[in-house]
């Protein structure tokens, strides 16, 4: 569980400072899936690294299970924007990554890294480096380091933006179903209505300069969905026209 | 087909080279004395092979000893710089002065200051290829992408493991630029002050032979430099590709 008290963050610049969250209030409950969406300088990332423990609130409080956040914790994952993989290290290796940062026995943990590469399609492709790979599938390595540690909370900042329309299908189809395997209290950044949609319990909408919750939306809408079936659905029609009006309301800045 | 063309072209140009350079001293009746043609050359290295291989030998301990002690020390000394700020700051300036100082001119004064023996030649050896080292691995060392130090802190990674796996692999590549440089740097070094100070090597071999008007066994003094270098270089190279393999596939 993840709860957000009031939290604001400014950042300096040159002479004035300027604020990127202004009093965000958010919980998000234990095993739920949140969507973060919003335009461009709407403080989304700033918010992820901030739960992360990777930025300081200016002011607020957030706690992760009870607990304030002060820093990094290694029940909560990180998932970048880029694929972040070490080139001289094979997917597997890149996968037992935060094993080995946390000190834990690499054994255990390269049986469980072949069960999740082998769980996004990686099947044949354990020892390959990251320069053999595709962006789809250096981006699926970096989903499986993510999960190797089983966190308790996991953030992603746009995983998918900057991959190709099909892939970013697949790829969201795979994170649903390991988040119906076993669901992490999941944080989910996007500029993507239809993945918000898709993957989401509840959508939260920031609007920007300086980011504030304009609207927090719950998606009824019955699981496993696909883009495929569900698109026709009209609760999921609904979904996506409203949070078009409402981002392009909250799109004035 | 493309296979023998990349092996052929290099092998063509160089029998070319040979060939207009042979002809050139036959058809204008180049005196050996002036311009030795090739056969000049081997029969130069035949008359006397244990001389020129005992002075290529002396030189390449000279090359290597000086290029092992400024890869040590440069590595030693980039990291150091690199971890901490202030020191490098306070650093930087004295040596970007010392490396503007033309090092060839320093070689004199190291015989002042050293003598004779091979000490003063393997300091400027040391002194001429160590800047490159220290620069090129500070530039590797201070370009982790911003993405993999934001994983390594959110992996709550302490300083030591973000050091040994992300930013010193990470530096690898750049550093082996450094080294590339550094080597070929490092024979001109130890030439330089065998010039100056000749009591061995091919450098000395060089002198020597201008004394006695030996032109052809200059020119092969010269020849078995360029082949010493170019071996040396191979050999950085050849290293690289066995300790950083992922560096050529990334950015090629």
């Amino acid at each position: 569980m993840i709860a957000l008290t009031r939290v604001s963050r400014t950042f300096p610049a040159r002479s004035e400072t300027v604020a990127a969250l202004h009093e965000i209030d958010l919980t998000v409950a234990e095993g739920e899936f949140v969507a973060v969406i919003g335009r461009s300088g709407c403080g989304k990332s700033t918010l992820l690294r901030l739960i992360a423990g990777l930025l300081e609130p200016t002011s607020g409080t957030i706690t992760v299970d009870g607990g304030p956040v002060h820093g990094p914790r290694r029940d909560v994952a990180l998932m970048q924007q880029q694929p972040a993989l070490l080139p001289w290290r094979t997917a597997l290796g890149n996968v037992l990554l935060p094993v080995e940062m946390a000190r834990l026995p690499r054994a255990a943990g390269a049986g469980r890294a072949r069960e999740l590469l082998d769980a996004v399609g990686l099947a044949g492709f354990h020892h390959r480096h990251p320069y053999e790979l595709s962006g789809g599938m250096q981006q699926r390595v970096a989903l499986c380091r993510a999960l190797i540690q089983q966190p308790r909370v996991l953030l992603m900042d746009e995983p998918f933006s900057a991959l190709d329309a099909l892939t970013r299908e697949d790829m969201a189809a795979q994170l649903q179903a390991l988040h119906l395997a076993r669901p992490a209290t999941t944080v989910f950044v996007t500029h993507s209505i239809q993945e918000a949609v898709l993957l989401a319990d509840r959508v939260v909408v920031l609007s920007p300069r300086p980011g504030r919750v304009r609207e927090v939306l719950a998606v009824d809408i019955p699981r496993p969905r696909s883009l495929g079936r569900s698109a026709a659905l009209p609760a999921v029609a609904e979904c996506v026209a409203h949070l078009h009006d409402v981002l392009a309301k909250a799109g004035d800045a | 087909m493309t296979r023998i063309r990349s092996a052929g072209l290099p092998v063509l140009g160089a029998v070319t080279a040979l060939a207009v350079w042979w002809s050139a001293t036959a058809v204008f009746g180049i005196r050996s004395f002036f311009l030795p043609a090739p056969p000049d050359i081997v029969e130069a290295f035949r008359r006397q092979p244990a001389y020129l291989l005992r002075e290529t030998g002396s030189t390449v301990a000279v090359t290597v000893t000086g290029f092992g002690i400024a890869v040590v020390a440069g590595l030693l000394l980039a990291m150091t710089l690199t971890a901490w700020r202030a020191l490098e700051r306070a650093t930087l300036p004295v040596l970007v002065a010392l490396n503007s100082v033309p090092k060839v001119a320093v070689a004199p004064l190291l015989v002042v200051w050293l003598g004779f023996g091979a000490q003063p030649k393997i300091v400027l050896v040391v002194l001429i290829c160590f800047f490159p080292v220290v620069v090129a691995t500070m530039a590797g060392l201070t370009s982790t992408p911003a993405e993999l130090s934001e994983l390594s802190r959110s992996l709550s990674a302490s300083v030591w493991q973000a050091y040994v796996k992300i930013r010193l692999p990470w530096a690898l590549p750049q550093m082996f630029v450094g080294l590339k440089v550094g080597i070929s740097l490092a024979v001109i070094g130890a030439v330089v002050a065998e010039i100056n100070n000749p009591t061995g090597g091919l450098g000395a071999v060089i002198v020597l032979s201008g004394t006695s008007f030996d032109t052809p066994l200059a020119f092969a003094a010269i020849t078995l430099l360029a082949v010493l270098s170019t071996a040396l270089f191979y050999l950085v190279v050849a290293l690289e590709r066995l300790l950083v393999p992922w560096a050529r596939a990334i950015s090629g």
